[in-house]
């Protein structure tokens, strides 16, 4: 498996070198990996429907428990096969649409990167992993979405996608990473080994499904996250195909169903998938009205759809996923032949506006036949499998736990709408009389119209003969969501009965309402009225608002003054650091442990606050250097009064040396700056002083602290014995610590050979200021 | 004697701090070199402080015969010393080479590294 998932990555990579090549008359021929998927996963069906699981693992980060293991269910082998099956007719189909494009090779690279991101998605079993190929996907979208990169709209469109999705992928690493601390595991088969109880009442369970949802919402365009869906559109059609029908935009639905049987049953998990599913499937439905863009249709009765999967998997009754996992089939194979034939109008018209075109089977007539038995599909008339997917859909409904009644009310109109959506997209075109403007239309080659018929054929062979799907993909979908898989039985003829009334009222009123109400751009208009108080429109103020906020926050935090990065860093050390110690501070230092202080010590202490003083406050730099210089030498005496001979000798020769280069320096200098403000001078004092008596408060803390002298007494034992020498601290220096020293040597050379550069270093006459 | 010395490492701390916190650019490097010695008070007052009792094996003995004062942090305060020294005679002659070139001492009018400003 995991050869599978590589083989896109190896492809994408092999374009880099070999895309001349694949660029002219050979582009079709990279069609040949996904389709090669494809059969590579059919075979995998018998095996699957036994009820059995495909495992492959292997170590990928052991320490952190992170392995690379891919499980094949029921669930992955449905969206494997969708992933590589249309994945096969959209590589096609692309070597048409884009035929010669300049970039051609660079978008098979994009394609076969996400399509080996999705697969590994599907496959992963470490949620980790999951989530790496999650992101992965959301990327290579952000490039297809710009792949016409010269089109401002494209790029706005493909940042948006990538900011909400990207903000989708960081709900779902903080998801799982909370889902591996419930269950100590990241591996999903674990999890689902597992007592549900132990997760669901754990004290973070509502934490990890809020965001898991978060990851879900985004990822399928739900309410209110859907707008960047439409917006994606720019993109071009075979990949709005693909990943923005198919495929990328059900992997938050994959999500849900493979956490459903870990997390789902609970209320806050159903309810909120039925509510959200319901107000986005509603919504959509309703502004898909207002389109006259066949994408703009076609992209809001997709997220329509997406609404109504997360509302069926929330009710979680068998009923429900079996609704769900057969709506899934029924929406790739309509929405895909939707899309590729829009692709085709575009293609060869020049124009995707639905107003202007009709009559268009005169000259596509093959292209009408997949578009006009889709949209049959679409509007769940029989013998299509679109009948079926509607009436699982409201028998399920019928049986909802809470609220059934309106559910079924809010299905019905949104299926209604969704009707007039797919007549829109799928006969509206083709009916009619032919425009003058559009009567040398041609038909594309058969690279192009094939792929959609034969989706649209799929959508009639699934619709008539049921069975065939029935063992091989539905109920092993249902049963790896938990569901009883025995009790499906699929049947294209269910009987006379409340459902079979509800699709008839479905279908006269979808019909009416198609004839009645006809797209037009003054309804457009009329909608986009109401776009200031739209999620996308809100969205967009809070990024102007948050670009706001961050150029404030460069002002006041990086304003490239250094006091104020000291004043910051001290301000938050000091909150930090006094937070911790308040409450642990217990003073009770033992008073046998301190030395007394003798009367010479006193005096030291005194002068060496004196000089402290002194330096701070003198407005001379002389008298301040010098008083600097008093310092270095008291703590010199303390030194030598607490047996730091070296100590001593290293500090007077090296504060003397100091003093001595100050003065040389600086006596050409001007005179002392006093610049800052009175007020300035006291909050810094207050600054230091609280800063200086933490640290006294610390030290004093540690003093109370029992002290580990094992190193050095391991140097003292051993000084003379290993190293032949006397004076410990020398010893350690230059023997048992020899090679820090010697680079300690290497740094003051260095230092001396700044010094002496920028002592010899001679500007020309232009550099300085005059 | 150890109090004493905790409030004297706190007041370098603070002078040190509140140094820095000037503009003026010799108050900066004299700022550096208070918390530089603070710090070296402070590592030593931590490694707890002997009176009288240096860490020099006596004459004709291998081995310490009595207490000795701990030598590994006077074995790390003398690289801080030299190290310092380091970084301050650099940055003395920096600010003699700057204040040459730009002619101020006010690092506010040196934040910008454009020749034009």
């Amino acid at each position: 498996m995991i050869s599978a998932i590589l083989l896109g990555f190896l492809f994408a990579i092999l374009l880099v070198f070999a895309g001349k090549f694949f660029k002219g008359k050979f582009a079709v021929l990279s069609s040949l990996i996904p389709l090669g998927l494809f059969v590579y996963f059919l075979q995998f069906i018998p095996e699957i429907m036994e009820g059995n699981v495909v495992k492959e693992s292997y170590n990928w980060v052991p320490s952190f428990g992170v392995n690379l293991g891919f499980t094949l269910d029921g669930l992955s082998l449905l969206f494997c096969l969708m992933i590589t099956g249309i994945g096969f007719l959209v590589f096609a189909y692309t070597s048409v649409y884009l035929h010669h494009h300049k970039y051609l090779d660079r978008f098979y690279g994009y394609l076969s990167v996400f399509m080996a991101a999705m697969l590994g998605l599907v496959l992963s079993d470490n949620v980790i992993s999951l989530f790496t190929f999650w992101e992965l996907t959301s990327i290579s979208s952000f490039f297809l979405i710009g792949f016409n990169n010269t089109q401002e709209a494209s790029r706005k469109s493909a940042l948006t996608a990538l900011g909400i999705t990207g903000l989708g992928g960081m709900f779902l690493l903080a998801g799982v990473i909370v889902l591996g601390n419930i269950t100590g595991t990241f591996s999903i088969a674990e999890m689902l080994n597992m007592s549900p109880e132990l997760i669901k009442g754990h004290e973070y369970y509502t934490v990890a499904v809020i965001l898991l949802f978060g990851a879900a919402f985004t990822k399928s365009a739900q309410f209110p996250f859907h707008f960047w869906l439409p917006g994606a559109m720019k993109a071009p059609t075979p990949v709005s195909t693909y990943l923005h029908s198919a495929t990328m935009v059900k992997a938050g639905i994959y999500l849900v169903m493979r956490f459903t049987p870990v997390l789902g049953g609970e209320e806050i998990w159903n309810t909120t998938l039925i509510v959200v599913g319901a107000v986005t499937m509603l919504y959509s439905a309703f502004h898909s009205l207002f389109r006259t863009d066949l994408k703009g249709v076609l992209a809001y009765s997709t997220i329509s759809a997406l609404g109504i999967l997360m509302f069926l998997i929330g009710m979680g009754t068998t009923e429900s996923f079996t609704a769900a996992a057969v709506f899934i089939i029924v929406h790739a194979l309509y929405k895909a032949t939707l899309f590729l034939t829009t692709g085709i109008i575009d293609h060869q018209t020049g124009t995707r506006d639905v107003t202007v075109l009709s009559g268009l089977r005169k000259v596509l007539m093959p292209v009408g036949i997949a578009a006009i038995i889709a949209a049959i599909s679409s509007a769940g008339i029989p013998p299509t499998i679109g009948f079926l997917g509607k009436e699982l859909t409201y028998e399920a409904t019928m049986h909802a736990p809470i609220i059934a009644t309106l559910l079924v009310v809010g299905i019905v109109i949104t299926k209604i709408l969704l009707l007039w959506a797919g007549f829109v997209a799928g006969i509206k075109p083709f009916q009619g009389s032919l425009p003058e403007s559009l009567k040398d239309t041609k038909m594309p080659g058969p690279f192009m119209w094939v792929p959609p018929i034969l989706l649209a054929v799929l959508s009639l062979v699934f619709g008539i003969m049921p069975f065939i799907i029935e063992g091989s993909l539905i109920k092993p979908v249902v049963s790896a969501l938990g569901g009883e898989s025995g009790e499906i039985h699929l049947a294209l003829w269910h009987g006379f009965n409340t459902v079979f009334i509800l699709s008839l009222v479905t279908i006269a009123v979808g019909t009416t309402l198609y004839f009645v109400l006809k797209p037009s751009a003054k309804l457009e208009t009329a909608v986009g009225k109401l776009e200031a108080a739209s999620p996308k429109s809100l969205m967009e103020k809070f990024n102007v608002g948050f670009t706001y906020l961050s150029s404030f926050w460069t002002r006041v935090f990086q304003n490239g003054y250094l006091r104020n990065y000291v004043f910051i860093i001290i301000f938050f050390l000091i909150g930090m650091v006094g937070y911790t110690m308040i409450g642990n501070t217990k003073f009770n230092i033992d008073p046998s442990i301190l030395s007394n202080v003798s009367f010479y010590e006193l005096v030291v202490f005194i002068i060496m606050c004196i000089a402290i003083l002194f330096t701070v406050f003198t407005s001379s730099r002389l008298s301040a250097v010098v008083a600097m210089g008093v310092v270095g030498l008291t703590i010199c005496l303390v030194f030598v009064f607490y047996s730091a001979p070296d100590l001593a000798m290293t500090q007077f020769s090296i504060d003397t040396l100091t003093v001595i280069l100050f003065v040389l320096v600086l006596y050409r200098l001007p005179r002392y700056l006093k610049i800052q403000d009175h007020k300035m001078r006291i909050r810094d004092g207050i600054l230091s002083l609280m800063f200086g008596g933490l640290i006294a408060v610390l030290a004093l803390e540690v003093l109370s602290e029992p002290v580990n002298t094992e190193i050095g007494d391991f140097y003292a034992e051993n000084s003379y014995i290993m190293a032949h020498g006397k004076n410990v601290v020398n010893v350690i220096l230059v023997d048992f610590r020899g090679a820090d020293t010697m680079i300690e040597i290497s740094v003051l050379t260095i230092a001396a050979i700044g010094v002496f550069g920028l002592l010899k270093l001679r500007l020309k006459r232009t550099d300085r200021v005059q | 004697m150890e109090i004493l010395l905790a409030i004297l490492v706190g007041l370098l701390y603070a002078s040190g701090i509140y140094m820095i916190l000037r503009r003026s650019l010799v108050k900066l490097i004299i700022g550096i070199i208070l918390l530089g010695n603070g710090a070296n008070l402070l590592i030593f007052l931590l490694g707890r402080i002997t009176k009288g009792l240096p860490p020099i094996i006596p004459e004709n003995s291998k081995v310490f015969l009595e207490a000795y004062a701990d030598p590994v942090p006077q074995a790390l305060i003398l690289t801080a010393i030299v190290i310092s020294f380091g970084l301050q005679s650099f940055a003395i002659i920096l600010v003699k080479r700057a204040h040459k070139v730009v002619r101020t001492d006010d690092l506010d009018e040196m934040n910008a590294t454009d020749e034009d400003s």
